[in-house]
């Protein structure tokens, strides 16, 4: 039974530059780590000589996949993308789609599309925190955090139907409506959510043991950063305010009030700082967003993306016809190819979509900020204790189903 | 995004006998392979375009040349971005790296090459990165069958009890 199973992987060093170190594999399966990433380290003693990271085990062929789909029918899979922000992949992937076919979104899509990519990126960040501080054995502070997380996904569910993966954007607008009492309930979260977050900073902020395990470990230049690909938290951590929110505006973020906040050396203590930052002007571009919400429809009127309504449907020929055009062929976008981008959680996501003009897209590339972040983390665990390679993993925040698609 | 600056790009590239236009606010350049690292060099050092962002490639079977390869690149002082687009045909998918320039040129050329089967010249490492040592073929190219399986540890042929 026990035959020799080939190694998926072929690790850039196999032997160590000097006798007294060691080759040590981490992962792709480590209790430590969140995450399916495997990481050859050679160590010195302690401290991590080289590392060669590889990802891919949650590959799933997302690329592929969507060749053989209707543009309608990929919204469930770029969900399963960063599946800790879903809605900012929604968004982002129909933009793109809307962009090709000349399509703008109605105002009450628009704002509320802002509002539910900040919420979502508040749910990704109250993650990553949550899961770093853990690693570093602050349980209470974990519980506090995913408690708010949990009463997002909660209150996500009851717009939704869905916890996690929501599938809630449409090609020309959203699946539906706010329900009622939605508003009200967000209020009372957003109230809840700055006390727990202000225990956080009580427990974490000046916590001796915290800021041994955070400060000076992972550091990374801006000028590493940036060549490295690195945009979202890490390369605002490092002090560039770069955000796309701010230097190129999409939705309704021109409208909005906020600051980007940054860290001052880039090092793990920063990501954090800055991911709390970033969620409390989350919170404060929430507010404003209430207020703002303008009424009206939240889906464009436009028969070559919409579905028709189901009573046109069952008493209306031409709806009936549109109805299944729109299932079977699946909304026809113009030949051409685009590429727009969003600020989600962790960076710059991008979709590149080329069309040949029917209903089916001809290729669907995401740039994955994760997969990039991959690619420069050795800067990051190079140099710094084997036990730092958690907490600097953890402040990354690799989502694997983004980073291996 | 300014686009006083995608204007000008495409002035400068365009007077040069590249092909270039204007999508979606994003300035295309078109060229070929040979003009590559010197068009990059310049757009980094010159303009300002200090960040690769992605490194992809479409496939057009029954076209020729069969291959599109494709750059962006962003500049984080103009918040602009520009899109490169090179052609190389099925028999010679070569073209050249940009590991030089960028850092994150690395893992995007490993994964386009596993993709597409696309050789970036000068990038010593084109290990598999997604997928697995000893993969056969390059799935993201259109001839590859999508339910086509090659398991790396063989699938269980008896029930479990």
């Amino acid at each position: 039974m026990s035959t020799e199973l080939p190694n998926p992987i072929r690790p850039a060093f196999t032997e160590p530059t000097d006798e007294s170190h060691v080759i040590v594999n981490i992962g792709p399966s480590h209790p430590a780590t969140h995450g399916t990433i495997q990481i050859v380290t050679e160590l010195d003693a302690e401290k991590v000589v080289r590392t060669d990271v590889h990802c891919g085990y949650l590959h799933r062929g997302f690329e592929k996949e969507c060749e053989s789909h209707t543009w309608h029918n990929l919204i469930p899979y770029v969900d399963r993308l960063n599946y800790c922000s879903a809605l900012i992949n929604d968004f982002a992937y129909c933009e793109t789609v809307e962009t090709l076919m000349g399509i703008e979104v109605t105002p009450r899509c628009r704002y509320l599309r802002t509002l539910l990519s900040e919420y979502a990126r508040v749910a990704d960040h109250l993650t990553c925190v949550a899961a770093s501080l853990m690693e570093l054995g602050a349980m209470t502070a974990f519980l506090y955090l995913v408690t708010i997380r949990d009463y997002i996904y909660e209150h996500l569910a009851d717009l939704t139907g869905a916890r996690l993966t929501y599938s809630y954007g449409r090609i020309g607008g959203l699946a539906n409506d706010l329900p009622e009492g939605w508003l009200e309930r967000l209020a009372e979260i957003l109230e809840q959510y700055e006390e727990f977050v202000g225990r956080v900073h009580g427990l974490m902020d000046r916590n001796r043991i915290f800021i041994d395990r955070m400060r000076d470990v992972g550091v990374i230049s801006t000028a590493d950063a940036v060549n490295w690909g690195y945009t979202g938290p890490i390369l605002r951590s490092t002090g560039v305010p770069r955000d796309l929110r701010k230097d190129t505006p999409y939705l309704a973020y021109a409208e909005l009030d906020f600051e980007v906040p940054v860290g001052i050396k880039g090092d793990n203590y920063d990501r954090y700082f800055v991911r709390m930052r970033e969620m409390d002007e989350s919170v404060h571009m929430m507010h404003q967003l209430m207020k703002m919400l303008p009424d009206g429809p939240v889906t464009v009127d436009d028969r070559r993306c919409v579905l028709p309504k189901k009573e046109l449907v069952y008493n209306e020929i031409e709806s009936l016809i549109n109805h299944f055009k729109l299932i079977i062929d699946g909304p026809q976008v113009p030949a051409g190819d685009c590429y727009v981008a969003h600020e989600s959680a962790n960076g710059e996501l991008g979709f590149y979509i080329v069309s040949d003009g029917s209903g089916t897209p001809w290729k669907v590339h995401c740039r994955a900020p994760s997969f990039v972040h991959m690619g420069g983390a050795h800067l990051m665990l190079n140099g710094y204790q084997l036990a730092d390679i958690v907490p600097t993993f953890g402040s990354i925040n690799m989502i694997g189903g983004e980073c291996d698609r | 995004m300014d686009n006083g600056i995608v204007e000008k790009l495409c002035e400068e590239f365009g007077s040069e006998g590249a092909s270039t236009s204007v999508a979606h606010g994003i300035a295309v350049i078109e060229l070929d392979r040979g003009q590559l690292l010197p068009v990059v060099g310049r757009l980094k050092e010159g303009h300002g375009f200090d960040m690769l962002l992605d490194v992809t490639a479409v496939d057009w079977p029954g076209r020729e040349p069969r291959f599109d390869v494709i750059w962006h690149l962003y500049s984080t002082r103009h918040f602009v971005r520009v899109r490169l687009k090179t052609r190389v045909a099925e028999a010679d998918p070569v073209v050249d790296t940009l590991t030089g320039l960028y850092g994150s040129a690395g893992f995007m050329e490993r994964e386009c090459h596993e993709m597409y089967g696309i050789v970036f010249r000068g990038n010593a490492d084109l290990r598999p990165i997604l997928l697995y040592e000893g993969f056969q073929g390059h799935p993201l190219r259109k001839d590859y069958p999508k339910q086509q399986e090659q398991p790396l540890v063989p699938y269980r042929t008896t029930r479990n009890p």
